[in-house]
C-alpha cells in the first residue's frame, strides 16, 4: 500500500472511530413492521476488531447494512452512527458516497455474486479507485492491492470465473481496501470457504489489521472463528446485544445462557465433553413481530427462572469489561 | 470392523474429462464401514469427497473399481439402481433446495414411499418417519409447506424422507453446513440417535473436523482423490500422523492456538496430480527440509505411497504396505 490510510478529516482525539448509539432498524412488511435491530450501541476505536455473533435473523447483517446505509428503501432506521463524529444516517448523498469506500468498506460472503462476471477483476478494482480517490497510477495501484492480498499482480486480467473461491474472496478484500478505508466490515467473509482457505483469508485480515491499523467489524455465526481473530465480541439475539466483552473470556466462560449454547455448538476437538455429544439450542429464534415478554430468550433458555418472562433485561455488568443481559449476572439489579 | 461390512469400496476410480485433460476426482479409494457406524469423510473442497459420496449413492458411474453394499456389488442397470437407492440414501447440504417448494411435507416424505413401492400404510409410514426425525406430532406437519418451516426443520424433513425407506446406509454431504450453529447440534444429535437406534450406517462428508469429533466413530481423510489417513476419530484427531491431517487440524479455530500450518494455495488440480506423494508440493515436511533430513525426499517426489497413513515419513518401509486398507 502506498502508505497508511489517511483520516478523511481530523478526528477529535477522544472520539472513537465508530460510535453507534441506540440504533433501531425496522423493515416494512405485510404483517406490520419488522423490527430487526432494537437499540444497539457500540464503540470501535482505531485498529480495533469487534466480532458480532448470532444466528440468522438476529439482526447482525441489518446492523452492518445500517452502518453503510445499504438497506432497502422504506427501511426505518433511527439512532446515530457516528463515523469520526459525523452521523452517517443524516449525511447528504454526495458526502455518503465519499465516505463509503474511503472511510468505511464492506466485504460480503458471496464472492461470486459481488463481482461482475464479464469484467476483468483489475478493471473492477480500478473503477473503484477512479471513482473514489485518484485518477493516475491506477493500474499500478491495482497490482499493489492484489499483491497485498496475496495474489500475483497479473491476476488483474482474469475474469472472476477464472479464480477459485478463496481467490475471489481475496479480490473482494482488495476491492474493499482500494480506497484505504479505516473501517472494514466483513459480513461472513469466510463462511463459503474451505477450512484451509478460510485460515488463509483470516490470516490475511489479521495481517492487514496489524500493518495498517485497520479497524474491523467481523460478522459471523461462528463463535470459534471470532474468538480466534477478534479482541472483543458482541453477541446478538433478537435485535439486541445480549453479551459483550473480551473474546477469549466470552468464549471460554460465557455469562449469558444464549452465548453458552452458541459456544457449545462449536466442539473443542480433544475435549471429552463434546465427544459423541453434539450440543445445540432447542427451539427457533422468535418471530421479531411477536417477541416474548421480559427476556426474549426465556422460552429457549435452560436457565430461565420465574421472573424471566416479566423482567425487562438490559446489559448489566458481568465482570471486568464485560456485560450481559441476563438476570443471573452479578450486576443485575434482580440478581438471583 | 465387522466381517459382513455394510459398505465396501474397492479401488474406486472416477474420472472426468476437462479442458486440461482427465481429472482423476477419485483415484483409487478403498473404504469399509459397518452397520450402526458413523464414518466422517473429511478433506478440502476439490479433494473428491463429494464425487466419492455420489458414486457410493449410485448417482455417478465409476470408471473402475467396485462399490459393495452388504457384499453385493452395485451395478448400474435401471432396476438395480432403484434398489440401490433405496438402500443407500443421499442427503444434501441445502435442505431448502432439496425440497419442492410447492409440495406439502407429507407429499415430500411420501414420494419415496410411492416410487419405491414400500409395503404398508403410507400415512403411518410418513408419520413414523417424521416422528423419528423429531417432527412431533407428525400430523401437524402433514399439510405444511417448506417455507413455513425453519432450516433445521427442513433438514429433518429431508432426513425423514430418507429414513422412511428404511435404508441401510445414509450418505450425508455437509448435512449441517448451511444451518445455524444452534440448530447444527440438534441435527447432529438426531443422526447420532438414528445410528444408535436403527443400526443405520452414516457416511458424513464434511470439511468440519468438529463435526467428526461430535458424532463420528471413524474418520477418513481424503486428499486429491485418495484416502491418505484413516482410523478411529480419537486416533486421527488427537494424534494425526499424516502431515496433511496435521495441517487440517492446526487451522481449526480455537482459542489456544497451536502453531498454524497454513498450506499455501488451494487443493491442487485433479487433472494434474503430482507424481510421487501427491501431497509433496504442499507438504511442510518437504518444504522445511525435514524430509531431506530423514532421507526420504527422493521417495516423496517419486514414489506414490500406497499404505496408510500415506506418508513416507510415517510408515516404516515395506512393512505396512501390505495392509493398504
Amino acid at each position: 500500500m502506498s502508505g497508511q490510510p489517511q483520516p478523511v478529516e481530523p478526528a477529535t482525539e477522544s472520539a472513537p472511530l465508530l460510535s453507534v448509539r441506540d440504533l433501531h432498524v425496522a423493515y416494512p412488511s405485510l404483517g406490520g413492521e419488522l423490527p430487526a435491530v432494537r437499540g444497539v450501541s457500540l464503540d470501535l476505536e482505531v485498529g480495533q476488531t469487534l466480532g458480532l455473533a448470532g444466528e440468522s435473523g438476529c439482526g447482525k447483517s441489518s446492523l452492518a447494512g445500517a452502518l453503510l446505509r445499504l438497506l432497502p428503501q422504506g427501511t426505518k432506521v433511527s439512532g446515530e452512527v457516528l463515523l469520526n463524529g459525523e452521523d452517517v444516517l443524516t449525511m447528504k448523498p454526495g458526502r455518503l458516497r465519499a465516505v463509503r469506500w474511503t472511510s468505511l468498506a464492506i466485504v460480503f460472503q458471496g464472492a461470486l455474486h459481488s463481482l461482475n462476471p464479464v469484467q476483468r477483476v483489475g478493471q473492477q478494482i480500478g473503477e473503484a479507485i477512479r471513482l473514489h480517490s485518484k485518477q493516475s497510477g491506477v493500474s499500478k495501484r491495482v497490482g499493489e492491492l492484489l499483491e497485498l492480498v496475496g495474489l500475483p499482480a497479473r491476476r488483474a486480467s482474469d475474469y472472476p470465473h477464472q479464480l477459485s473461491g478463496g481467490q475471489r474472496q481475496r479480490v473482494l478484500i482488495a476491492l474493499a481496501l482500494a480506497c484505504e478505508p479505516r473501517l472494514l466490515i466483513a459480513d461472513e467473509p469466510t463462511t463459503a470457504l474451505d477450512v484451509m482457505v478460510q485460515a488463509q483469508v483470516l490470516a490475511l485480515l489479521e495481517d492487514l489489521q496489524e500493518r495498517f491499523g485497520l479497524a474491523t467489524i467481523f460478522i459471523t455465526h461462528d463463535l470459534s472463528t471470532l474468538a480466534a481473530v477478534c479482541r472483543h465480541i458482541a453477541v446478538m439475539y433478537a435485535g439486541r446485544i445480549v453479551e459483550q466483552g473480551p473474546s477469549t473470556e466470552v468464549f471460554a466462560n460465557p455469562a449469558h445462557p444464549y452465548t453458552r449454547g452458541l459456544a457449545a455448538a462449536f466442539p473443542i476437538i480433544g475435549d471429552a465433553a463434546f465427544r459423541m455429544h453434539p450440543s445445540g439450542l432447542p427451539g427457533d429464534p422468535p418471530d421479531p413481530r411477536d417477541l416474548p415478554g421480559g427476556c426474549p430468550f426465556h422460552p429457549r433458555c435452560p436457565a430461565a427462572v420465574d421472573i424471566c418472562p416479566s423482567t425487562p433485561v438490559e446489559l448489566w455488568p458481568a465482570g471486568p469489561d464485560r456485560s450481559a443481559a441476563c438476570v443471573h449476572v452479578s450486576g443485575s439489579p434482580v440478581s438471583t | 470392523m465387522s466381517p459382513a461390512s455394510l459398505l465396501e469400496v474397492r479401488d474406486l476410480h472416477v474420472e472426468f474429462p476437462t479442458r486440461h485433460g482427465l481429472a482423476r476426482a477419485v483415484d483409487g479409494v478403498n473404504l469399509r464401514m459397518g452397520s450402526g457406524e458413523i464414518l466422517a469423510l473429511v478433506g478440502e473442497s476439490g479433494c473428491g469427497k463429494t464425487t466419492l459420496a455420489r458414486t457410493i449413492a449410485g448417482l455417478q458411474l465409476p470408471n473402475a473399481g467396485e462399490v459393495l453394499v452388504r457384499g453385493k456389488p452395485l451395478t448400474h442397470g435401471r432396476r438395480a439402481l432403484r434398489e440401490h437407492r433405496r438402500t443407500a440414501q443421499l442427503i444434501f447440504q441445502d435442505p431448502t433446495g432439496a425440497l419442492n417448494a410447492r409440495q406439502t411435507i407429507y407429499e415430500a416424505v411420501a414420494e419415496g414411499v410411492r416410487i419405491q413401492k414400500v409395503p404398508g400404510d403410507e400415512e403411518q409410514l410418513v408419520a413414523e418417519a417424521l416422528g423419528r426425525a423429531g417432527l412431533r406430532p407428525p400430523e401437524r406437519f402433514f399439510t405444511r409447506y417448506p417455507y413455513e418451516l425453519s432450516g433445521g426443520q427442513r433438514q429433518r424433513v429431508i432426513i425423514a424422507g430418507a429414513m422412511v425407506l428404511n435404508p441401510g446406509l445414509l450418505v450425508a454431504d455437509e448435512p449441517v453446513s448451511s444451518l445455524d450453529a444452534s440448530v447444527r447440534g440438534e441435527i447432529l444429535g438426531l443422526m447420532l440417535t438414528l445410528a444408535r437406534e436403527t443400526e443405520i450406517g452414516i457416511l458424513v462428508v464434511t470439511h468440519d473436523l468438529g463435526l467428526a469429533w461430535n458424532i463420528a466413530d471413524r474418520v477418513a481423510v481424503m486428499y486429491l482423490g485418495r484416502i491418505v489417513e484413516a482410523g478411529t476419530t480419537e486416533d486421527i484427531l488427537i494424534s494425526p500422523k499424516h502431515p496433511y491431517t496435521q495441517a487440517l487440524l492446526s487451522v481449526v479455530p480455537e482459542i489456544e492456538q497451536v502453531e498454524q500450518r497454513i498450506l499455501t494455495g488451494e487443493a491442487p488440480d485433479p487433472a494434474r496430480i503430482p507424481s510421487g506423494c501427491r501431497f509433496h508440493p504442499r507438504c511442510p515436511l518437504v518444504e522445511s527440509g525435514e524430509a531431506a533430513r530423514l532421507g526420504i525426499e527422493e521417495r516423496c517426489r517419486n514414489d506414490d505411497p500406497l499404505m496408510l497413513p500415506a506418508c513416507h515419513a510415517v510408515a516404516p518401509p515395506a512393512a505396512v504396505a501390505m495392509e493398504s486398507r
